[in-house]
């Protein structure tokens, strides 16, 4: 150890970590890779606010009784708890941090195509974070995420318009990561980098980018509306006022659904990069697990009142909406039967990354197929806006999109700090989040198809709804270690970590061709690609001559 | 233990039976699938883990391959939509002679009156063995009526009526709760349905009330001077209501609407919307004149002009009569 340091202290080549310092060096940087630990630090941050009110929703919920907070104050709890991590956290969690850092690289680019608008993505997320801040700190709002009129427009009395206008400045800087991407993708492809050739964690981004372009604008519509009948009384959404409160949920769930595919897509993508480095192989039917990105982000956009079998729509809107619901069910199983039959005569590795995709397809594949008992319209009626909702969409958004995300990060670590982290805590880390994530949510649906309505303060009247819910309160409280654990360690090894070499994992793809830390610019000189994606097997062999040679 | 404990909710309605149905099939289907993902996941990661000297076999994919594992799940797919459209068809349609209950949701009560006139709060009687139509409204945010045990749940919203219906079989005391988040006391929203026996039920019927909900719409009928306009002989100004309720009706524009619970609520509240063709818009709106529970009373009240004469909506509809249609899913008004 002390002699690694000795001989690499002194010839530590410039990279995009220490070419500059100072605070001005990253506020004013247009560096993607800069830009991407600005937001990693920034998204760190509202997640583990996030994560501390769910955590004070589970320990209220602990005992039946409304006894550690006010019922009003549990109700901003959950509606803060969605906010901070749908809008704050998970949407741009993996496109603005580990896509931004990895884009251009992959694409074999020196940076995305507009740099200042990079910057000015995260400076817009932070604007909106700072003004969800400041409504939360002075007095919040308990609308729940969903915002639903009329009771958001015309019933709440908290800080509504504040909380729709942090979220309709944040989802500007969604939509300009977007455009980042979408151009970037079709402009700055390095010579002979073919569409063909992409990484999969391209193709998931250029769907997620997509949808991000298409969407937000909807819900920025959205929000402004509701902050307009809320403040000039104009009849929009509220029936007192001559307006229509399903226009509301129908504008909402246009973007709010397809959001979802903007959290788990670019999870995909990872867990397509990281299963085929530690299977040694390319991934099994390459162009049907791009093309059902796309079908995915199609889709995605026709399936939206799903959310509102119960609401008061025709009986005819819901046959419609159900079966293209299963529709999108199907790329979604493409995919898990395309990364299960790529193990298939694979030399399979167990370092932590892929722990992390084992993990994302054992709870991906239980919240998409608790997705199918949504989807058929007799049992939703009994199940939706209960704790079964709820249970199925944290297995996506937080056992899929989450896993994925800290599986990416593991993967990519090295490369983005230059530092090896401790494999064995982070094994265990992954083996505490699985365990947690499914003790806490697991019996959430048996609560949920017992009748257990969601948002609810106090259940003293149904005390046979306490047993599952301590089961619940446990499991979050591991969860919370096992999330707590990969912070610490990661921050560690910032510091002591073994220093990392350029391709640890020994992987694909043109990232890996740079040094790690990279340099500003990337790549010395324009990569030529003359190779397709995932050849494990010329890097294997290549690897196994080289080893002769030495030896 | 198992009181406190329960895995499974109880099952007291028609529906619950065909929605728990649905649920098992979907519960082994997707066991199945599970079972199939995970063992493929584990047998590979165990037999195909690394080891010294032995590459992996590339393999580029195969259509065939991803054509069945394509078209098998979607056919599956399909099969359960077929079935659970079938089971939310069933629950939507409220079966013809339901009786019927009117319910008007508020920050954060329930407050229900049967057709009799009866009236409740937080809690609901019924009867084992009827057909019960719910015609629901709300005075401010969005409401939810939810009946676990019924496996039944509809949105309940301010400016129109929603219609959910039941089908009891089992006498007991089930929870209802407010399933659409609707501020502070969302979760105090709460109340009990109790189911009776039929017998036990006209006892508890024949307890206080203040004549038929259609007897209290003819009064408020009267007072707010309606009867001048909507006179029985089609010589007034307004049309004539006798016998309109659930029959098309053309307006002055064309178009022909059913007259039905939300088209008689529209035309108190905003009479110029859709005007009777042949009739000058020259009725004044009720908008704010008339509570909802006046509203429900009128729209009782026109109902009752639609029923033939002999069986007015009086206590006589309580007679015991084993409505045995509960499954049937015939032509009765659907809910929007």
């Amino acid at each position: 150890m002390s002699m690694a340091t000795t001989t690499l202290q002194p010839v530590e080549r410039e990279n995009y970590l220490n070419k500059e310092y100072g605070v001005g060096s990253w506020l004013f940087t247009t560096d993607h890779k800069r830009i991407a630990l600005l937001y990693l630090i920034s998204i760190t941050f509202f997640f583990f606010i996030g994560g501390f009110f769910a955590l004070l929703i589970r320990l209220e919920l602990l005992t039946p009784a409304s006894d550690l907070v006010q019922p009003d104050t549990y109700n901003k709890l959950f509606t803060m708890h969605g906010m901070v991590m749908v809008f704050f956290f998970l949407v741009p969690s993996i496109p603005a941090t580990l896509g931004n850092f990895l884009v251009p690289m992959m694409i074999g680019a020196k940076d995305l195509a507009f740099p200042r608008i990079n910057l000015l993505s995260w400076y817009l997320y932070i604007i909106g974070g700072l003004m969800m801040l400041h409504c939360m700190l002075t007095g919040g709002v308990d609308t729940g995420w969903t915002f639903y009129t009329p009771f958001s427009t015309a019933y709440s009395n908290t800080k509504v318009v504040e909380a729709g206008l942090a979220i309709f400045v944040a989802g500007f800087s969604s939509i300009l990561t977007g455009l980042n991407f979408v151009v970037s993708i079709h402009r700055m492809r390095a010579p002979g980098m073919t569409w063909s050739r992409l990484p999969l964690f391209i193709w998931a981004h250029y769907a997620t980018s997509i949808i991000q372009i298409l969407g937000t604008p909807v819900i920025a519509i959205t929000l402004l509306l509701v902050a307009v009948e809320r403040t000039l009384h104009l009849g929009i959404f509220d029936p007192k006022l001559g307006g229509d409160p399903l226009l509301f949920q129908h504008l909402f769930w246009f973007y709010s659904h397809p959001a979802v595919y903007i959290m788990i897509l670019p999870s995909m993508g990872v867990i397509s990069e990281v299963i085929a480095c530690f299977a040694r192989k390319r991934i099994f039917g390459y162009s049907f697990v791009a093309f059902s990105s796309i079908a995915i982000a199609v889709f995605g956009f026709l399936v939206w009142a799903h959310h509102m079998f119960v609401a008061g729509i025709s009986i005819y809107a819901a046959l419609v909406f159900s079966i293209l619901s299963y529709a999108v069910a199907v790329p979604s199983a493409v995919k898990v039967f395309n990364w299960t039959a790529t193990l298939y005569k694979g030399s399979i590795h167990y370092d932590a990354p892929m722990l992390y995709a084992f993990g994302f397809i054992g709870l991906f594949t239980m919240g998409g197929l608790t997705g199918l008992f949504l989807a058929a319209l007799g049992i939703d009626v009994h199940v939706t806006d209960t704790y079964f909702v709820i249970a199925h969409f944290h297995y996506i958004m937080v056992g899929g999109a989450l896993m994925g995300y800290l599986g990416g990060l593991h993967f990519w670590w090295p490369k983005i700090s230059g530092r090896l982290y401790p494999e064995g805590w982070a094994r265990l880390a992954a083996l505490i989040v699985f365990l947690g994530f499914n003790l806490t949510f697991f019996p959430q649906f048996v609560l949920g198809y017992l009748g257990m309505p969601r948002r609810y303060a106090d259940y003293s009247h149904m005390p046979e709804f306490q047993v599952l819910n301590v089961l619940s309160t446990a499991g979050a409280t591991v969860l919370g270690v096992g999330y707590l654990l990969p912070m610490l360690y990661f921050l560690w090894s910032m510091r002591y970590g073994k220093p990392a070499p350029d391709n640890p994992w020994n992987a694909a793809g043109l990232e890996w061709m740079t040094s790690s830390p990279p340099t500003t610019f990337n790549f010395e000189k324009e990569p030529i690609v003359t190779w397709e994606a995932y050849n494990y097997d010329e890097l294997d062999t290549g690897h196994k001559q080289e080893v002769k040679v030495v030896g | 233990m198992f009181d406190n404990f329960p895995l499974w909710p109880a099952r007291a309605s028609t529906a619950a039976g065909n929605v728990d149905a649905l649920f098992i099939f979907l519960l082994i289907v997707s066991g199945l699938m599970t079972l199939l993902i995970f063992t493929a996941l584990l047998y590979f990661a165990a037999r195909y883990r690394h080891r010294r000297g032995v590459l992996a076999e590339q393999i580029e994919g195969s259509t065939p391959l991803e054509l069945t594992w394509s078209i098998i799940p979607f056919f599956v797919f399909m099969a359960i939509f077929v079935w659970g459209a079938a089971v939310y068809f069933k629950g939507r349609t409220p079966p013809r002679d339901s009786t019927e209950v009117y319910v008007v949701a508020k920050q954060w009560m329930w407050k229900l009156e049967h057709a009799e006139g009866q009236r409740e709060i937080n809690e609901l009687h019924v009867p084992v063995g009827r057909d019960v139509k719910l015609i629901m409204t709300s005075q401010d945010a969005i409401h939810s009526f939810f009946i676990p045990a019924f496996r039944m749940k509809q949105d309940v919203l301010p400016g129109r009526y929603t219609v959910a219906w039941f089908h009891a079989t089992k006498a007991g005391t089930y929870h209802l709760f407010c399933a659409e988040y609707c501020g502070t006391q969302h979760s105090g929203m709460i109340g009990s349905i109790v189911v009776m026996e039929p017998a036990q039920f006209e006892a508890w019927m024949s307890g206080g009330t203040t004549g038929p909900l259609s007897v209290s719409g003819e009064k408020i009928f009267a007072e707010l001077g309606c009867v001048t306009c909507h006179r029985a002989d089609a010589q007034g100004r307004g049309p004539n209501l006798q016998g309109i309720f659930g029959k098309p009706v053309k307006l002055e524009d064309g178009r022909t609407v059913t007259a039905d619970e939300n088209y008689i609520r529209e035309s108190i509240l905003d009479p110029g919307a859709k005007v009777v063709s042949g009739f000058k818009p020259v009725m004044p709106t009720f908008q704010g004149l008339v509570s909802e529970e006046q509203l429900n009373a009128l729209v009782a009240y026109v109902k009752s002009l639609s029923q033939p004469v002999a069986t007015p909506t009086s206590t006589a509809a309580v007679t015991l009569q084993d409505n045995s249609k509960a499954t049937g899913n015939s032509s009765g008004s659907q809910v929007q």
